[in-house]
């Protein structure tokens, strides 16, 4: 557990980045802190493991007051990663990942070795090993970075904008690794983002901070969604949160529709028998596949069915899944027909728009109903 | 101060004929070297091998101490050992090696998207070169002059240990007769002929590159 | 003084007198010279300038005055300066001492000024590489070195210096080739050795034409040979010191070189 207990930082400028912060983050849990460019992320994350020293105020780790640890000792229990990963360009990716071992006095053999068995853990082949930073790209840079943070097993994770420099879909890649790895580990992760889609993606608990680093809220990711503690939280989370929040809502036991379904494979005469509505969902081993329109079949009756005549556009959603998925497969199924499938992948069924946003509906009377009691 | 004053007095023919030798030996190998090295650079900036060939080759003639370039040239030239033309070849050997490094590696930044654009507008080469690159490339350019005007103008002196006659007797002449005037009287010209130049390659930058001025916050 | 010279036939006769090689005013002997003086030279140059530049480089402090020095310095004539200071120095010097075979007894006095000359020559291409190689080193990575736990000395060893080494070669090379040919000048100090003797005492010998400039020209050619060598070594060295992630040399793969860093000196 690691809790800030007033802690005040006033840079030598004058300016205050920390303003007497009050913060628990408890152990095992992912803790993300989010705010605006500015608002104090990093000198707070940075107080952590002393790269800044607190102007006033304690910080315990564990209970230990982190002052009374020598600065390179406590860094060295301590994993950080940093936004671009700040690699050694002139190590390899192995010596990289070696560094925190080798500082506690490990042989460089010993190392490495563990350091190779990291790479596959964080998602890298093994054969970039001998590889220099610059021959990587941006992601990989990143994952090593964050073996390199854990390679010696420290018990907290301090992760600094670590993947704000990549694309998109990369960062979508390394945000669901990190979160496999956290089922494995149960780090003290305190991560800092400015993204709050990424804050509600990672976080177990979010820290909201405002200007002049105080804290606005802190809470787990639904709740800061449905019940923003003011309007800088609410302006902050954004515009459709109502709509995010319910990716934090169970779907409950929907109402699940049969479907007569289409083997990949079958001929076309038996797509316009089964269809509905003018579309037929057609499965390969009990797995959905995609839609088929019906009416626009030609008159080969007799030819199979092939996947490239069907329309991929529908999104899965789970059976035990939420509110928002179960939304977006009905909204984006061409059909109208929201596929729901089983744990295994296999057709469940489907379900409509429009008993969606019942179930919807119902559960925000049901949350209206709580709130004025 | 006098006493320099009465020094410069006392002994300004011999002073300004050697001040004239020395101007010429600033000024003239400073042109040439330029003259030569702009070509050069803009090859060694297209090919591979024409600059990994030029760049080598550079690099060798300024590793060569300028006293020695002094001693071979006239056995290569057919100068007499003597003669002013030896430092003269010799320092424009400098100023090309020097600056064709700068031209190239100044070309080569030009950014490519630039170049594209030049292009894609319809620049032959050498009108993007004329249009584009040089004007791009001029600041880079100008700073290497500047250091290579400079380090020109503190090399001529040491043609005075072979016996070319140029300011730099004055520092001889006050080695021979243990004085200090003609020596402190040296340094004072070699300097300030120096900061001349640098003064004005720097003036005649901003002249050619009036746009870096609108930029300047 | 002559105007018909003897040209490379006669060096070509000088090189064949094995006294001129072995003789103890020979070739050999003046090479000898020649080198012990580039390396004490260099490396009390280096040891002033290398850990005053990673000082600089890390506080930022005295870049501005050590870069206006290094300029004016290029502006000031190298003859100039080392007769003032034999002028101004020598006859304070009264040590009569010699160095073995390097320093002739009574040479201390034309030695010291030569060699302060040279070596403030050679402080400033070191200084100014030194601290821009360092400044230059990615600010993330050595953040990342402290938080890992390193020690602000194990920071500048394994991270800071191994990142600033191409800069940090490049500057002592410059110095190195400006010591060696600076050091032909310096031999206009009396008594003081290295090739430049050759080439010195050729000069008040031009009229003797198996004397004076084939000795001149041989020193001189040597001298040239020396400094190219002297150029491939270090090219040589930075295979060895430098890394391979740092100077993106023999790296493939992927093709993505790191970043080329360009010398700010130049030889
Ligand atoms: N070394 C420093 N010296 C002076 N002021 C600083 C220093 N570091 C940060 N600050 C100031 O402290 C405040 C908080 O900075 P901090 O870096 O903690 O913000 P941040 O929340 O991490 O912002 P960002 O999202 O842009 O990274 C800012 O106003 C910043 O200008
Ligand atoms: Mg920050």
């Amino acid at each position: 557990m690691i809790r800030f207990n007033s802690v005040t930082k006033r840079y030598a400028d004058g300016g205050v980045a920390v303003d007497s912060l009050d913060l628990v983050i408890d152990s095992g849990e992912i803790t993300v802190l989010v705010g605006p460019s500015g608002c104090g992320k990093t000198t707070t994350l940075r107080m952590i493991n002393r790269m800044v020293e607190p102007t006033s105020g304690h910080i315990l780790l564990d209970g230990r007051d982190v002052t009374q640890i020598k600065p390179t000792e406590l860094r060295r229990g301590i994993g950080y990663v940093i936004q671009q990963a700040g690699l050694f360009p002139n190590y390899t990716v192995l010596d990289n990942i070696a560094t925190v071992p080798r500082l506690l006095g490990k042989t460089r053999r010993a190392a490495r070795r563990q350091a190779l068995e990291l790479l596959g853990k964080v998602g890298l082949d093994p054969a970039l090993a001998g590889r220099y930073p610059a021959q990587l790209s941006g992601g990989q840079q990143q994952r090593v970075g964050v073996a390199r943070a854990i390679a010696a097993d420290p018990p907290v994770l301090l992760m600094d904008e670590p993947f704000s420099a990549v694309d998109p879909v990369v960062r979508q890649q390394l945000q669901r690794d990190l979160l496999q790895l956290q089922a494995d580990l149960h780090k003290t992760i305190v991560f800092v983002t400015h993204d709050i889609d990424e804050a509600i993606t990672l976080g177990d608990r979010i820290a909201v901070m405002r200007n002049g680093g105080r804290l606005a809220q802190l809470a787990a990711p639904a709740e800061l969604l449905s019940r923003p503690a003011d309007t800088f939280v609410a302006g902050f989370v954004g515009r459709d949160r109502g709509y995010r929040a319910l990716g934090f809502a169970s779907a409950g036991h929907l109402p699940l529709h049969d479907e007569a379904v289409l083997r990949i494979g079958e001929p076309r005469g038996a797509a316009r028998d089964r269809g509905q509505d003018g579309w037929v969902l057609v499965v390969q081993d009990a797995l959905p596949l995609g839609w088929l329109r019906t009416t626009a079949l030609d008159d080969a009756a007799d030819d199979p069915v092939t996947p490239e005549m069907l329309n991929l556009g529908g999104t899965l959603a789970d059976e035990s899944g939420t509110l928002r998925e179960a939304l977006d497969a009905a909204l984006s199924a061409p059909s109208g027909r929201g596929v729901v499938v089983h744990e295994d992948g296999t057709f469940a069924g489907t379900v409509t728009a429009s008993e969606v946003l019942a179930r919807i509906e119902s559960r925000a009377a049901h949350l209206r109903e709580q709130a004025t009691r | 101060m006098t006493a320099l004053w009465d020094y410069l007095r006392d002994n300004h023919a011999e002073i300004q004929s050697w001040a004239v030798t020395t101007l010429w030996l600033s000024l003239l190998p400073l042109l040439a070297g330029l003259a030569l090295a702009l070509p050069a650079g803009w090859l060694a900036a297209r090919h591979a091998w024409t600059r990994d060939t030029l760049l080598a080759l550079s690099g060798a003639l300024y590793t060569i101490p300028s006293l020695v370039l002094f001693l071979v040239l006239p056995e290569l030239l057919g100068t007499r050992i003597l003669s002013a033309v030896n430092v003269g070849v010799a320092l424009t050997i400098y100023v090309f090696a020097l600056l064709v490094r700068t031209i190239t590696d100044a070309l080569t930044a030009v950014p490519s998207e630039l170049l594209a654009a030049a292009t894609a507008i319809g620049h032959s080469n050498l009108q993007r070169l004329w249009a584009v690159q040089l004007p791009v490339a001029t600041p880079v350019i100008a700073a290497g002059l500047r250091v290579a005007a400079v380090s020109n103008v503190s090399l001529i002196s040491v043609a005075s240990i072979i016996g070319v006659s140029q300011l730099g007797q004055l520092f001889t002449l006050g080695e021979s007769t243990e004085t200090l005037t003609p020596i402190v009287l040296g340094l004072i010209f070699f300097v300030v002929l120096a900061f001349l130049y640098d003064g004005a390659i720097l003036a005649l930058t901003r002249v050619l590159t009036p746009w870096r001025k609108a930029a300047r916050p | 003084m002559s105007s018909d010279l003897p040209g490379f036939a006669s060096l070509g006769r000088w090189l064949n007198d094995p006294d001129n090689w072995l003789g103890s005013g020979g070739l050999l002997a003046h090479l000898r010279e020649h080198l012990a003086f580039t390396v004490v030279i260099v490396l009390v140059a280096a040891l002033i300038a290398i850990p005053a530049g990673i000082w600089m480089g890390h506080t930022g402090k005295g870049i501005l005055l050590a870069g206006g020095f290094a300029n004016a310095l290029r502006a000031v004539p190298a003859l100039g300066l080392l007769i003032l200071l034999i002028v101004e120095l020598s006859p304070h010097i009264h040590s009569r001492t010699g160095v073995g075979n390097l320093l002739a007894p009574g040479a201390l006095p034309y030695f010291i000024p030569a060699a302060l000359v040279l070596v403030i020559l050679a402080v400033p291409p070191m200084l100014t590489n030194t601290y821009a190689g360092i400044q230059a080193v990615d600010p993330r990575a050595a953040d990342a070195a402290r938080g890992a736990g390193m020690s602000p000395l194990q920071v500048a060893l394994r991270v800071e210096i191994p990142c600033a080494m191409p800069l940090i070669l490049a500057g002592l090379r410059s110095a190195t080739l400006q010591v060696i040919a600076s050091l032909t000048v310096a031999a206009y100090a009396p008594l003081v050795g290295g090739l430049g003797r050759l080439i010195v005492d050729g000069q008040q010998n031009l009229i003797d034409p198996s004397l004076g400039y084939p000795a001149m020209l041989g020193a001189g050619i040597t001298v040239a040979v020396l400094a190219l060598v002297a150029d491939g070594a270090f090219a040589l060295a930075g295979r060895y010191v430098i890394s391979p992630g740092v100077s993106g040399r023999r790296i493939r793969g992927r093709g993505t070189a790191a970043p080329q860093q360009s010398t700010l000196t130049e030889s």
